[in-house]
């Protein structure tokens, strides 16, 4: 049986200078690598493959398989870009991997590139962290510098650079190809797909994008080997992942985890709800993925056990929101978030946001009008499916499980503003009087 | 409301610039944008994926996105200014108008929302007199309400200069932009050891190394919970094929999810 939890990328993040290249080859660093040099590159992606695992960036889809995807070598250069863009709300796992432990996804990557016959992989960051640029940047460096990376790679032959790069502020370069758009000096909107990435990706080259997860991952399945990986998690759903918790938990934090672990167990081990407080909603994985309640704190966080369940296993950004919260006013939130955040392209998002938000604050200020919920659902229901990319369907998971699961509270926001009904200061983790932290942090 | 240091500024955007704005780059500063630009155009397979760092090599000269930035970036791209106002007007780290020395940005999305951060903005906003995308009269401060910075476990959660400032509170958010104001040194809770200036930050964005990364934690409490939590209780990762021989995949059994 595995424990219940499973440091893997995190385990020395508590070392000092955890960050460090010899922090990080004290701990089996790039040993990975100097193993993968020398296997074949398809011995490689094979082992990958084998492992099963699934992308750790949202969708879920499996790693290898994409790889596989891609164009054949035509002699031309193929492309790996990390998505660090990590803007989903509720996610902030990549963020604390990258500032303590930057060189798993180094190594990460010297691997997948050998892997896929990338010789200059880019790693896309969100720009508004720049402690983790600083990270990175040194990590590269350092990596450089030791011969893990460059035109000889551990003395293989092989060639392997990377270019990290720092976005300007943007939720939507999370997305795929408007990352690879931005990548390319653009304003970051969605590609028509097909092509898709694998074929004509990055400057239209064959291209696989990964998230930062997925790619961190990967020197453990070669190091270990594939069937260690499966060895934890589910059939369906194998390996380990970083599991974020936040909200109204005594202590939040990250836990990593085999997938298949429930809530339950991980509220039990954040030190259960704060002061005692009934759970009322949460989500499952960031704000796109569609609410649950606590009849769902059994679920295995799996991707398919939380699909059957009604939502996705997305990011493991695990909210927590007690009863003292307004599901009208957290929905009516990442209402104004989608709304922002739409690129403008496609209209059943540009516009249906835009409608959205102006709903969604009626009802949160108890203005909203007899038919406001139907009106709200049959919006939802013509972006859903009906939009360019998948930012806009996110729109409507939000709107769409809180009505299903809280009606009641959308119907009173025809006449009692959200604020009445439940007072925001009952919600805040500092004493509103003294405005003084009530110390939550860690127990 | 606004305390805008200076009026020209308000109607933002390339088609509204101030003659400073377009006033021609000093030939040393030219001289050293033309010669950091070349080092970022090296990165990249294709020049013009250089135009996102470039912007933010302009915002550490200009401390926003000048009309004389534009037109350099334009001229080194190969790009009409259309093109690149295009994107510079797309990404809301770049600034059409003078940012403050601090930006200070306030998570009220609505995780952060909900723990405080709506309180903390009220607070700050009306301590400091501007609202969103403001600066105060001395030119210190730029506000902004900003979405997830990727740090909910730290809710309510404060950016400066794109530096954490975790588990705020309204008095401590208050501390800060007075200490900010007052040119004291702070320091984020996870980062260097002091806030650079926004200039100084926008020179990182571009990619060039100001040799801070090796300050501050690896990680703060949150991030280490569960690790801590797995040593107290003597939980691992299972041993592998390559520290076991020969994988150790049959001990375990979680297979079916259901335990
Ligand atoms: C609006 C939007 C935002 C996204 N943001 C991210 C992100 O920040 N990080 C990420 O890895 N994937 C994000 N994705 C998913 C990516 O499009 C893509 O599926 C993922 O990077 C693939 O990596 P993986 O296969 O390793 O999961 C986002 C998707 C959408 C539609
Ligand atoms: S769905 Fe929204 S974000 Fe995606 S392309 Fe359409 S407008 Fe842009
Ligand atoms: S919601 Fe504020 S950091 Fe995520």
């Amino acid at each position: 049986m595995t424990d219940t939890l499973t440091p893997i990328l995190t385990k020395f993040w508590d070392d000092p200078q955890s960050w460090t290249l010899a922090t990080y080859e004290k701990h089996d660093g790039y040993k990975a690598l100097r193993k993968a040099l020398g296997m074949k590159p398809e011995e490689v992606l094979g082992a990958v493959k084998d492992s099963n695992i699934r992308g750790r960036g949202g969708a879920g889809f499996p790693t290898g398989m994409k790889w596989s995807f891609m164009s054949p070598p035509d002699g031309g250069p193929r492309y790996l870009v990390v998505n660090a863009d990590e803007s989903e709300p509720g996610t902030c796992k990549d963020v604390p991997l990258m500032m303590a432990n930057p060189h798993s996804l180094i190594e990460g990557v010297a691997i997948s590139s050998y892997a896929i016959g990338c010789e200059h992989a880019f790693i896309y960051l969100r720009g508004e962290v720049v402690h983790v640029y600083r990270r990175l940047l040194r990590a590269v460096e350092e990596a450089r510098a030791a011969g893990y990376l460059g035109d000889n790679v551990a003395g293989s032959g092989v060639k392997v650079e990377i270019t990290v790069h720092a976005g300007a502020g943007a939720y939507i370069c999370g997305e795929e190809t408007a990352l690879l758009d931005s990548l390319e000096g653009r304003r970051g909107q969605p590609r028509l797909k097909p092509p898709f990435p694998g074929a004509a990706g990055l400057y239209a080259r064959p291209t696989s994008v990964n998230n930062v997860e997925s790619i961190a991952s990967v020197p453990g399945i070669i190091l270990e080997g594939s069937d260690w990986f499966k060895g934890m998690g589910t059939e369906k759903s194998t390996g380990f992942g970083i599991f974020s918790l936040s909200g109204h938990v005594t202590n939040p934090g990250q836990f990593e985890a085999p997938l298949g672990i429930t809530m339950r167990e991980l509220i039990d081990l954040a030190g259960g709800m704060r002061g005692g407080r009934k759970l009322k909603f949460w989500t499952p994985g960031g704000s796109s993925t569609p609410i649950f309640t606590e009849e769902h704190l059994d679920v295995p966080l799996d991707f398919d056990s939380v699909a059957a369940a009604g939502s996705m296993l997305g990011t493991r950004a695990l909210q927590v929101f007690d009863e003292t919260v307004s599901v009208v006013r957290a929905v009516s939130r990442w209402t104004d978030f989608y709304a922002h955040e739409s690129c403008g392209k496609c209209t059943p998002c540009r516009e249906g946001t835009w409608w959205l938000r102006q709903i969604m604050t009626r009802i949160e200020n108890g203005q909203g009008t007899q038919d406001d919920i139907d009106k709200l659902l049959d919006i939802c229901d013509n972006i859903l499916g009906r939009s360019f990319c998948a930012l806009g369907d996110a729109a409507t998971s939000p709107i769409t499980s809180a009505v299903k699961y809280f009606r009641e509270e959308f119907e009173i926001g025809m006449h009692t503003p959200a604020h009445v009904l439940f007072p925001p200061e009952r919600s805040v983790l500092f004493d509103v009087n003294t405005k003084e932290s009530s110390g939550m942090v860690s127990a | 409301m606004s305390a805008d240091p200076n009026e020209t500024w308000n109607a933002s955007g390339f088609l509204h610039v101030s003659p400073e704005s377009k006033r021609p780059y000093a030939a040393d500063v030219l001289e050293s944008l033309h010669a950091d630009a070349a080092e970022i155009i090296a990165r990249y397979p294709q020049k013009r994926s250089a135009l996102l760092p470039l912007l933010h090599l302009v915002q550490s000269v200009d401390g926003y996105v000048s009309g004389r930035g534009v037109s350099f970036c334009a001229e080194v791209l190969d790009l009409t200014t259309a093109e690149v106002s295009g994107v510079a007007t797309f990404y809301t780290q770049y600034k059409r108008h003078p940012n403050g020395e601090y930006t200070v940005g306030v998570c009220t999305n609505t995780l952060c929302a909900i723990m405080g951060g709506d309180q903390i903005w009220d607070t700050v906003s009306e301590h400091l007199g501007v609202g969103h995308d403001e600066t105060t009269g001395d030119g210190k401060i730029t506000l902004e309400r900003i979405e997830c910075n990727a740090a909910c476990d730290y809710a309510p959660v404060v950016m400066t200069n794109w530096e954490f400032f975790d588990n705020q509170t309204p008095d401590s958010t208050v501390k800060l932009v007075d200490d900010l104001r007052a040119g004291k040194q702070v320091a984020p809770t996870r980062g260097p050891s002091r806030v650079c200036t926004f200039k100084e930050v926008s020179r990182v964005l571009a990619g060039f190394d100001d040799g801070l990364a090796d300050e501050g934690v690896g990680a703060g409490p949150a991030s280490l919970l569960g690790l801590r939590i797995a040593k107290d209780n003597g939980w691992v990762a299972p041993e592998g094929g390559d520290s076991a021989g020969s994988g150790t995949a049959s001990s375990t059994d979680r297979k079916d999810g259901s335990q």
